[in-house]
């Protein structure tokens, strides 16, 4: 295995933090509480300093000359490879905790074998990443709960919610030919294993508050991994990107 | 001092003395978080290796989270500090592993936490009390264990918010991680 070969995990890990993280910051003026606003933002502030971690790693190997800024803020849509399920607007609150819900599942899977990565490095953003995604998936899991539980206007509200997400999902079960090679070689999460945990725990919380799990999700069109996007990572990278794209001088 | 001293060679760098080191440890002992300013970056636990190498002073400081934004604060306080007590270019390293834990919180600072009105971190950041087990947080105000949890999240990632029912105050309590 060559060190470039773990470019594409590193991108895959990176982008879907910080898509994931710059999807939160919208809910940056309104969110319904002043507690959920710091939630949203914690959460994503969390997202934000991983996805810099797994950048300027990236950033290193990629050794041209761009630093995890640059691959943050200069890079098309294609380029990008984070999960389809992060680009996906927020929607309502129901749609914004499900869809927290999934990549956190999917996260704290992925994290969980990470920390015995065979590569040091990984490992130790890992070890970093796994405590504050802990506390993630804590928070998204009783919020598909509150809400699947709750009022008969919430509970309709998820139950809108996750059909309209699941198609995505089946990129959370799969993963490319890279990385099977990757999670061999004891670098990578097994893919397979990280789709099985992922169910068992969408599994037990829907049926802790009898929401019903829908068939599994087949194989869409578009892969994250392969830069196939939806349409909405284009118009969120174009307001990620705007600054520092228009104003290549500006620093802090 | 004659001007220009500084400027020439390698900026600063020196043999180090015998009591240096416990030197730069009291002024890393004044050196506070910014977003908690009573606890200082040593009893907080954030550096973890300070050493010489070539002629300055090597210093190894780990972040609390991977977001935190105090991270670049938190280093150049520390070297402006150090320049200003005669330790000049510091070589900070910031390094990831081992991960920070609250367990390295001084008894100190966790002191210090809780007379600032910050609920210190309750038991020791083992799996279960990542992982469900509500953690027994007494208010800081008045000792009470009758709390309840406002949020997991408070004003900054490191905080849940929390509230007090003898006293009625709310709080914010340092979580274990």
């Amino acid at each position: 295995m060559h060190k470039h070969d773990l470019i594409p995990y590193l991108l895959l890990l990176g982008d879907s933090a910080l898509i994931q993280g710059q999807r939160l910051c919208e809910w940056c003026g309104h969110a319904p509480a002043l507690e959920e606003e710091l939630a949203l933002m914690n959460v994503g502030l969390d997202l934000v300093g991983q996805a810099r971690n797994w950048l300027e790693y990236a950033a290193e190997l990629l050794d041209d000359g761009r630093d995890a800024d640059a691959l943050a803020f200069r890079r098309d849509e294609r380029a990008y490879r984070n999960l389809l399920l992060v680009e996906q607007p927020n929607g309502d609150f129901a749609v914004t905790m499900a869809k927290q819900f999934f990549y956190d599942a999917w996260h704290h899977a992925v994290l969980q074998r990470l920390v015995d990565s065979s590569d040091a490095r990984i490992a130790g953003i890992a070890a970093k990443a796994l405590k504050e995604v802990t506390y993630h998936l804590r928070r998204s899991a009783e919020w598909v709960q509150r809400l699947g539980g709750g009022t008969d206007e919430s509970r309709r509200r998820m139950l809108e919610a996750i059909p309209a997400l699941w198609r995505f999902t089946v990129e959370l079960a799969a993963g490319s030919d890279n990385e099977v090679q990757l999670a061999e070689a004891g670098v990578a999460a097994d893919p397979v294993q990280v789709g099985a945990d992922w169910l068992k725990q969408v599994s037990t919380i829907f049926a802790s508050v009898e929401l019903p799990l829908p068939k599994a999700a087949s194989h869409f069109y578009l892969s994250g991994r392969q830069g196939l996007h939806t349409e909405h990572l284009g118009l969120l990278l174009a307001e990620m990107q705007f600054l520092p794209r228009a104003y290549p001088d500006a620093t802090w | 001092m004659q001007p220009g001293e500084l400027i020439a060679g390698d900026r600063g760098a020196r043999a180090p003395q015998s009591d240096d080191l416990a030197r730069a440890w009291a002024v890393l002992g004044e050196v506070m978080d910014p977003e908690v300013p009573v606890v200082s970056v040593v009893d907080l636990g954030i550096v973890r290796d300070l050493g010489w190498r070539a002629g300055h002073l090597h210093l190894v400081v780990t972040p609390t989270y991977s977001g935190c934004p105090a991270t670049e604060v938190i280093e150049g306080d520390i070297r402006q500090a150090l320049e200003q007590a005669g330790f000049p270019a510091p070589d900070l390293e910031r390094r990831l592993t081992p991960a920070w834990s609250t367990d390295w919180i001084s008894a100190l600072g966790r002191e210090r936490l809780r007379a600032y009105g910050i609920a210190p971190p309750s038991g020791s950041a083992s799996k279960r009390s990542l992982l469900g087990e509500a953690p027994q947080v007494c208010c800081p105000q008045c000792g009470s264990h009758h709390t309840d949890l406002l949020s997991q999240f408070g004003s900054t990632a490191c905080k849940a918010l929390y509230r007090c029912r003898e006293c009625l105050e709310p709080f914010d309590y340092f979580k274990c991680i």
